[in-house]
């Protein structure tokens, strides 16, 4: 297996990996820069779990393959939240019940945050559209929407 | 028809500082932050990487079992076979703490030996020092089978000369209910209605696949870091694994969705054995197609309702037949067709019923553990059931219901009372009146249906079982509070609600409390995070541990005000005199008092549920659960009468939950609980042929997404009834088993024909309205033909 050395930022630092030409970036944030945050529910872009943005755009880092991230940005779960303040999709999710287990909760937050930096005044019809590739098993997505729309009306 | 919610009794509930209170959960910022650490997200220094070779045949003898070629790749470590773990078998029911004897042949291997009996049975385990080794390693293992004659339908595997899964013959469990004189019931009866349902395998699909690392320490002490529903299974596994119970240690870490799934041991064994074998720390994470290859089901059932009702709709006797699919390993299978044989007849008065049903062993995945444990697969049938004898009788699905709904005093199917408030026609009621008049539909094609199903569920375990929770609850020298309760949290807010009830007793605020759990040795044992039970049984074990903390901290503040405790209380995290709460100290003082005259600060408490004995199995009289949840679920459905799609436009749940210790959590269980009972209604089905599962990944297994589901809105009842902590009753499962029986409801309105069998997908829709207008003679007669190649 032939090895490269990316340069990637993530979360706002340059980071240089050696990956595997066959490694994803689900298996490199995890494994090569212990971003454990993003989770791993399917590897086969079904579930939505580890949705990450890609320069800006939402992604199924299982479906991404490390090498293709070179020279691009990556933000994660972790890089949501700026000086110990959590993002306001965050805080929506905590205040609003949109969180059980939890394991979705990255994914979503991700594919969340994303929908209102294109769409700031999405409808309730929006909020399901951008979420469809993020399942949920523990909410039945009402508190979610509701996170969203909360999170919405936050944003200055 | 226009419904209106019945008046509630009065019930005047305490105000309460902490409980009752949509409290931000203490488990939330961890998760929004991507800080909480998951079992698939630990590493060890040295770790090597594990993966399981299985079956590939649901039934075979294993000619040849080759792992030389394996165990000779370089950077493999250890590969482990049925060979190498002669005594290696998994008691594999009744988990948790219970001294109760164990039903007899519920055994598995942990390894098959000489024959496989499901698809996905474990055969080999490998361990290496990188997974692409251990995944090439899987490849190496060379096998031949000689096919055994297999059998994949309940029914069949319950006819003489069917092939036999364990000797001596197929039956896993029988049960049945002999109450009052059945033949006495249809005599009276003016109208006997007969029907039978059906419903399908059906995956957990929790987000998070099973994973976990274990390692040996310098004690000998196996560690296991795993997500379970039951550290309790430590026992289990060091008898499988040949090591005294205390060498085996779970570390148990918060889940990412269980619902009975990761009640049976998973993960865990394997890395048990791998890491006494190899003494080094061993990983092991399923992938999403493993996940559904390894792990259990939920049982499918076939279930007959004959029942005599009087025109008013009154059932004067009830004769119920269920046959539900054990796969090809016990587990829980008996224990779910019990919990299905007791609710068979719902939450109904039926003083003349025979009950009957007997689970069978096949050579399908094995069925276990699923929310609802039975009484959601009884619920699919008894409420369809009450619709069609309001069809044949011509009265409102309402009225047959209230003519028949049990009430406080009132014995169930097994006689036993029921004590606590029974709110059903209140929750019917209330739910219907949400739902509101029914949408007009937007063009002929379209039909639009409304539907409600009512339930009772138990919640706490069988009785018999001698169920206890322990729990500690202590205050430290500053008044911060730490509780230890070896309570799994699956991530329906367990752990969040034991400190909520601390908080109260305590007189101090959410965040004051730490809580440590889920380990099977350093927190007290709490028993399993199934039945619906942790809030009842270690809620109450928290409530009296703070109590008796609470008790300590009065007496010694009593001296020092000249008060007598009862005219004292704790708020805010200080003590006080109620009469003059100017007078006042902090915790921390008073715990610094009590500190210095060697006082307790701490307390340990052992709750016990009811103990009861063994039931007579000749008629199942008596006493079986601590006590029931009841309410309602309605919907509206839009069903498309041209592609046969159905969508769900209204979903409304109502539940007396006892007490809603925090009711955004309650509010989250019926949501969340009821989205996995529409799922069961119209999509979700684990697809078996002849053992094979066809839906092996989630491209395959549909769960509902955000565009499936309606807002399903929740209406939290309190009667204050329970027998949990503060008269709250258990919801957990209670909120998913009246969904889909609503959904059948609503789609048969809408349709006016009923499809007998989940999930209700558009082939059946179409199918239905085909065989409604008659053109079912053609097309069934056609088929027919085609197989057996005779003329129609």
């Amino acid at each position: 297996m032939s090895r490269h050395t990316i340069s990637v930022t993530v979360n706002g630092s340059a980071e240089y990996v050696d990956v595997p030409s066959n490694m994803t970036l689900l298996q490199m944030l995890r494994e090569k820069l212990a971003l454990t945050g993003t989770k791993n529910g399917c590897e086969a872009g079904e579930c939505g779990a580890c949705t990450v943005l890609l320069d800006g755009e939402p992604v199924n880092a299982c479906m991404v393959l490390a090498v293709e991230v070179d020279g691009r940005e990556v933000t994660t779960v972790e890089g949501l939240a700026h000086d110990g303040q959590l993002d306001v999709v965050q805080q929506a999710f905590v205040e609003e019940g949109g969180v059980q287990c939890g394991f979705c909760t990255p994914g979503m937050l991700i594919s969340a945050h994303s929908l209102l930096d294109r769409n700031p005044h999405p409808t309730e019809e929006e909020i399901r559209q951008a979420l469809v590739g993020n399942l949920c098993r523990c909410t039945g997505y009402t508190r979610i929407v509701r996170a969203v729309q909360k999170a919405a009306r936050g944003r200055v | 028809m226009k419904y209106t919610a019945k008046p509630l009794p009065k019930v005047e509930l305490p105000e309460l500082r902490q409980v009752g209170k949509p409290l931000r959960r203490v488990d939330a910022l961890g998760k929004t932050t991507g800080t909480t650490v998951y079992s698939g997200d630990f590493t060890m220094p040295n770790m090597l990487h594990a993966k399981v070779f299985r079956s590939r045949e649901p039934s075979a003898r294993i000619k040849r079992l080759d792992v030389s070629r394996a165990r000779a790749l370089p950077g493999v470590v250890c590969v482990l076979t049925a060979a190498d773990l002669p005594d290696a078998r998994l008691v594999t029911d009744m988990p948790g703490q219970t001294g109760q004897k164990r039903r007899a042949g519920s055994d598995a291997p942990v390894l098959a030996s000489d024959v496989v009996r499901f698809a996905g049975e474990p055969i080999a385990l490998i361990a290496a020092e990188t997974l692409a080794v251990a995944e090439q390693a899987l490849d190496l293992v060379e096998i031949e089978y000689e096919p055994l004659p297999g059998v994949f339908d309940p029914l069949a595997a319950l006819q003489p000369g069917a092939p036999v899964v364990h000797e001596p013959d197929n039956v896993v469990a029988r049960w049945k209910i002999r109450k009052g004189d059945v033949k006495a019931g249809f005599a009276v009866a003016d109208v006997v209605v007969e029907n039978t349902f059906r419903v399908p395998f059906i995956d957990h699909a929790y987000i998070e696949p099973e994973s976990g690392v274990a390692w040996m320490d310098g004690q000998d002490v196996i560690n296991i870091r795993v997500c379970t529903q039951v550290v309790e299974h430590f026992r289990s596994i060091a008898r499988a694994v040949g090591v005294p119970h205390n060498k085996i240690h779970i570390q148990g870490t918060l889940l990412g969705g269980g619902f009975g799934g990761k009640e049976d041991i998973t993960v865990e064994i394997f890395l048990a054995l791998l890491a006494k074998h190899t003494r080094r720390p061993v990983r092991l994470e399923y992938t999403r197609e493993e996940s559904i290859l390894a792990h259990s089901k939920r049982h499918p059932f076939i279930i007959t309702h004959r029942t005599g009702v009087k025109r008013n709709g009154r059932i004067t006797a009830a004769e119920i037949k269920m046959v539900s699919d054990s796969g090809a390993y016990l587990y829980l299978s008996p224990y779910v067709l019990l919990y299905a044989t007791i609710a068979a007849s719902g939450p109904y008065r039926v003083d003349h019923l025979k009950v009957d049903s007997v689970s069978a062993a096949t050579n399908n995945p094995f069925t276990s553990a699923f929310r609802g444990f039975g009484a959601a697969q009884a619920a699919v049938a008894y409420e369809q059931q009450m619709d069609e004898i309001a069809k044949v009788l011509g009265l409102d699905p309402l009225e047959v219901r209230c003519v028949n709904y049990l009430k406080t005093g009132d014995r169930n199917a097994t006689g036993q009372e029921i004590k606590s408030a029974v709110w059903l026609e209140e929750a019917a009621t209330r739910a219907l009146e949400a739902l509101g008049e029914k949408t007009p539909a937007p063009s002929d094609a379209v039909k639009i249906g409304q539907g409600f199903a009512s339930y009772l569920q138990s919640y706490g375990r069988i009785t018999w079982f001698h169920d206890t929770s322990r729990a500690w609850v202590g205050l430290e020298l500053d008044g911060s509070v730490v509780i230890r309760c070896g309570v799994p949290d699956l991530g329906a807010g367990q752990i969040n609600s034991l400190c909520q009830i601390a908080a109260e007793v305590l007189g101090v605020g959410l965040d004051d409390v730490t809580i440590y759990s889920t380990d099977s040795a350093l927190t007290p044992l709490a028993g399993t995070t199934t039945a619906t039970r942790q809030l009842y049984m270690s809620g109450n074990a928290v409530f009296h541990a703070a109590g008796a903390v609470r008790e300590s901290l009065l007496e010694r503040a009593s001296k020092h005000f000249e008060e007598p405790p009862d005219g004292l209380d704790l708020a805010e995290g200080r003590v006080f005199v109620k009469d003059d709460p100017e007078q006042s100290l902090p915790l921390s003082e008073l715990a610094a008092m009590c500190a210095a005259g060697g006082l307790p600060l701490a307390n340990l408490y052992l709750f016990k549920a009811p103990f009861t004995s063994t039931l007579d199995p000749e008629g199942l009289q008596g006493d079986v659960f601590p006590d029931f949840t009841f309410g309602a679920h309605a919907v509206e459905v839009a069903v498309d009468t041209e592609t046969g799609e159905i969508t769900l436009l209204k979903s409304v749940g109502c539940h007396d939950v006892g007490r809603a210790i925090n009711p955004a959590a309650v509010v989250g269980q019926i949501q969340g609980g009821s989205a996995q009972g529409l799922g069961y209604a119209l999509m979700e089905e684990v697809i078996v042929e002849e053992g094979i599962i066809r839906t092996p990944s989630l491209a395959e297994y549909l769960i509902p997404t955000a565009m499936d589901l309606p807002v399903t809105q929740a209406i939290i009842l309190e009667s204050g009834s329970g027998v949990g902590p503060f008269g709250a009753k258990g919801i957990g499962e209670p909120s998913l088993t009246p969904a889909a029986p609503a959904v059948a409801n609503a789609v048969a309105d809408a349709l006016g024909v009923r499809i007998p069998d989940l999930p209700l997908t558009p082939d059946k829709v179409l199918a239905a309205l085909d065989r409604a207008a008659g053109r079912e003679a053609v097309g069934a007669a056609a088929c027919e033909t085609d197989d057996d190649g005779s003329e129609a």
